[in-house]
């Protein structure tokens, strides 16, 4: 017998999609019946407490949460997020109910081995419900109380050799794409920089040094599978700078319909037979190809690696062999002054361990001009928009190129500085005077 | 419930303390035929929805099979994860950033068994547990946010508005019919930690009431100024008030005109609160996209400003979004996205064809990129 009658959540039980509130509700069974005799070190019955409280939203349209309070654990400013709910008398078990974010593996592979640990360690300290995984790429472990926080992160510590992710004005756990672990079209070791950056960063990842939140993310090719370019603060974009790798015979393949289009994206529908001309050449957005007499030609430097045509025919083409990255820079979500889509600031730079050039002439430049310079809760490209695009030149050295703008400025307003202008601001009035009256 | 200690001293909390670690080394949880062939992948090919294939310059072939997962998993459901990863693929998985999960095995004989025992398990109620799919120019998992299960400033639930949405378009996660493939997330407050702005189709939780002022407690619970700057077009002053009983104390007035109930100042001031439950609902917002293939990277834009909270199956809502994707179905090209679509044929004929109504609340009127938005040549479609 349930604790908490739930009609309306009841009604999101049944449709093919998987039920989160089944789900939910075969945590609270198996709590309650405790099979294995674990001690429970918060409430049993959370489970069907945070049902009863969940309810209660669907059937007032509110939430019943209240945000954070100051918890944590000693020495970190991140990685525990706060959360007490707004009617304690009525569900004791989630009274205290807080967030821990752990620090996932590069490319979320696991072991089970791993993933069996977690289980436990979770289910005996916290509610035994998790998220895999949060939006930034956390294991999210959803509930716990206060006096568990130290416990559970010394056991992740000391049993598991793992730590917890950021939060807060920190750097945030960084995330990647499978990359070349599992992807042909990854241009760079996507694991392996994430995993550098990540152990590297660790005092700026747990120790909230910043104005507002850091996000590094890993594409491995422009197809960009982790939306690096749309939400981090800097954005790494596999790129490469020679020829796309063509095999004609197997273009020839395609053409003759012996392989799917597309990896076998559309198989769903009858699109009719493949036809390079319109399906490939004429979609590429800078015209730089053309197929002729059997034989497929790209004028490479005029291509712009959008990877539409290695989408289509991933058996016949491939990214060339000089390969490393572009990088942009300030992307984030609307809040506060409008969303904003990362800007190129590096065109191509190789990804290479142990990665100095990226983190001395890219990252730690970068870091030092927005903590000086970022205002309270001003993320990476507000700042960006506020000092202006030269500005961010100006602490990285980069010299300015053409490929960093969509199109020059619109309008004259230029703002020469001093030492620009040949002989400088200060002139002598009575000088002028001598051959303009007043 | 007996406290059962994990060997930490709260006395002594810098004692054999083991801190900034890190995460665990991804290479040790690779399956060997990952192991073996990083790097060296030739090709992939999507065998039937659900099941890709990756082939190595060495010869080897990796077989995946992707199954659908609710974000929110319980550690019995993981456990049974690890069960069926145990019994096909040698005790390895791996999850993508969309929350599916991949069970990957090194031959093709093993793909059928693992795919029959993942469609096998159900849930009571008839919901699969892992649903195969979510691969090629279809739809995949619904990224998204806490919502009501554990967030202080969601404007509707997360967990449900996705379930709901999953269960109308179940037939295009386990089908490969669409012209592309069509991204959907979802947010529950604007602060959007699911950074839903630049996808195929965005589910957007809103407030659309100003904060509550719990005037006799906002200098007992808030740091005011703290709730005075957290607000990002300066609607909130300080201000003198006298209660009821002629007690006059410290709290604040919000200019309401120019308040975009983001909710940043509940984050700072829990006196602050502006949940409701009729002034809040659902934005869908259409059109964007983060690959850079053919056209660049695309902004969602909004296509409904509000559509009213309907718990438990948000019907309005889904029913809004099948239009969206049925006319994106029936009249894109292949390989179009459904921003690129929308671009080809126009915003007036995208509002025509899905029968959405165009309302002023869809003309941005918010700060200088406003101006860009608007219509400024004399071609458009009657």
């Amino acid at each position: 017998m349930a604790k908490h009658e739930t009609p309306l959540l009841d009604q999101l039980e049944t449709g093919p999609w998987p039920s989160f509130v089944t789900d939910i509700k075969r945590e609270a069974e198996s709590r309650a019946k405790n099979e294995k005799n674990v001690e429970y070190q918060i409430p049993q019955d959370c489970c069907d407490d945070l049902l009863g409280v969940l309810e209660l939203s669907y059937k007032h349209g509110r939430t019943h949460w209240k945000h954070g309070g100051i918890v944590g654990v000693f020495g970190y400013g991140g990685g525990v997020i706060g959360r007490y709910c707004d009617q304690p008398e009525m569900f004791p078990g989630v009274a205290h109910f807080h967030t821990m974010r752990v620090s996932q593996p590069a490319g979320k592979f696991y072991t089970t081995k791993y993933l069996e640990e977690i289980c436990d360690l979770w289910e005996r300290r916290g509610s035994g419900l998790t998220n895999m995984h949060g939006s930034t790429g956390d294991i999210i472990f959803l509930g716990t109380t206060t006096p568990q926080l130290e416990e559970t992160f010394w056991e992740l510590g000391h049993n598991l050799d793992q730590d917890l992710g950021g939060s807060g004005s920190n750097l945030r756990t960084p995330s990647d794409c499978v990359g070349q672990a599992r992807c042909e079209w990854s241009c760079y070791d996507t694991q392996a920089i994430c995993h550098d950056l990540t152990v590297e960063y660790q005092d700026e990842l747990h120790r909230p040094a910043f104005p507002y939140k850091f996000k590094f993310k890993f594409d491995g090719c422009p197809n960009c599978c982790v939306a690096s370019i749309a939400r981090s603060d800097l954005s790494f974009v596999g790129t490469w700078r020679d020829d796309i790798k063509i095999d004609q015979e197997a273009v020839k393949a395609y053409v003759g319909g012996e392989f799917p289009s597309n990896g076998g994206a559309h198989a769903g529908r009858d699109w009719g037979p493949f036809d390079i001309q319109k399906e490939v050449i004429d979609l590429c957005p800078t015209g730089c190809m053309r197929y002729e007499d059997g034989k497929l030609e790209i004028n490479t430097p005029e291509c712009t690696r959008c990877m539409h045509c290695i989408n289509v025919m991933p058996r016949a083409l491939r990214p060339g062999n000089d390969k490393g990255c572009s990088i942009l820079a300030g992307a984030k979500a609307p809040i506060l002054d409008g969303a904003q889509m990362g800007s190129l600031i590096v065109p191509f730079i190789k990804v290479e361990e142990p990665y100095d050039e990226i983190k001395e002439t890219v990252i730690e430049p970068i870091w030092d001009w927005w903590m000086e310079e970022g205002k309270n809760r001003e993320r990476l490209g507000e700042l960006m928009k506020r000092q202006g695009f030269q500005k961010l030149l100006e602490v990285t050295g980069f010299k300015p190129d053409p490929r960093m703008v969509q199109e020059p400025r619109t309008n004259p307003y230029i703002f020469w500085k001093e030492d620009e202008v040949e002989g400088g601001f200060d002139r002598d009035i009575n000088e002028f005077r001598k051959h303009h009256q007043r | 419930m007996a406290f059962v200690s994990s060997g930490y001293n709260p006395d002594k909390p810098m004692a054999n303390r083991i801190t900034d670690i890190g995460p665990r080394k991804f290479d040790e949880f690779y399956p060997p035929v990952i192991k073996k062939n990083k790097g060296k992948w030739l090709y992939h090919e999507i065998l039937e929805p659900g099941v890709l294939v990756h082939v190595s310059e060495t010869g080897d072939e990796v077989y995946t099979v992707r199954a659908g997962g609710c974000r929110l998993m319980s550690v019995s459901h993981i456990r049974e994860i690890c069960e069926i990863a145990n019994k096909h693929c040698d005790g390895h998985l791996r999850f993508t950033t969309r929350n599916n999960i991949e069970f990957m095995v090194d031959s093709k004989e093993k793909v059928e068994p693992l795919k029959q025992d993942l469609l096998s398990r159900k849930q009571a109620g008839g919901c699969y547990k892992f649903p195969v799919g979510g691969t090629g120019a279809g739809i995949t998992n619904i990224i998204h946010t806490q919502g009501w299960i554990h967030c202080h400033t969601p404007a509707t639930d997360a967990s449900g508005t996705v379930k709901a949405t999953l269960d109308v378009l179940f037939d295009d996660f386990t089908n490969m019919r669409l012209p592309a493939q069509l991204r959907v997330s979802m947010a529950c407050c604007l602060n959007m930690c699911g950074a839903v702005h630049c996808s195929d189709i965005a589910i957007l939780g809103y407030h659309r009431k100003p904060p509550m002022l719990d005037h006799e407690y906002m200098d007992k619970m808030c740091e005011i100024p703290l709730a005075i700057a957290a607000c990002p077009t300066a609607a909130i002053k300080p201000a003198k008030v006298t209660l009821p009983d002629g007690k006059e104390v410290k709290s604040v007035s919000v200019n309401e005109p120019r308040c975009m109930f983001c909710g940043n100042c509940y984050t700072m001031c829990p006196a602050m609160p502006l949940a409701d439950d009729v002034g809040d609902g659902i934005v869908l917002m259409a059109g964007g996209k983060v690959s850079n293939r053919i056209s660049a990277p695309k902004f969602s834009k909004v296509v409904v400003a509000f559509i009213p909270n309907e718990m438990p199956r948000w019907p309005t809502m889904t029913d809004t979004i099948q239009r969206i994707v049925e006319a994106y179905a029936k009249d894109a090209n292949k390989y179009e996205r459904l921003g690129e679509w929308a671009e080809r044929i126009g915003w007036e004929r995208f509002f025509e064809k899905t029968e959405i109504e165009f309302t002023h609340h869809l003309i941005d009127d918010f700060r200088d990129p406003a101006y860009f938005t608007w219509r400024q040549t004399s071609q458009f479609k009657f």
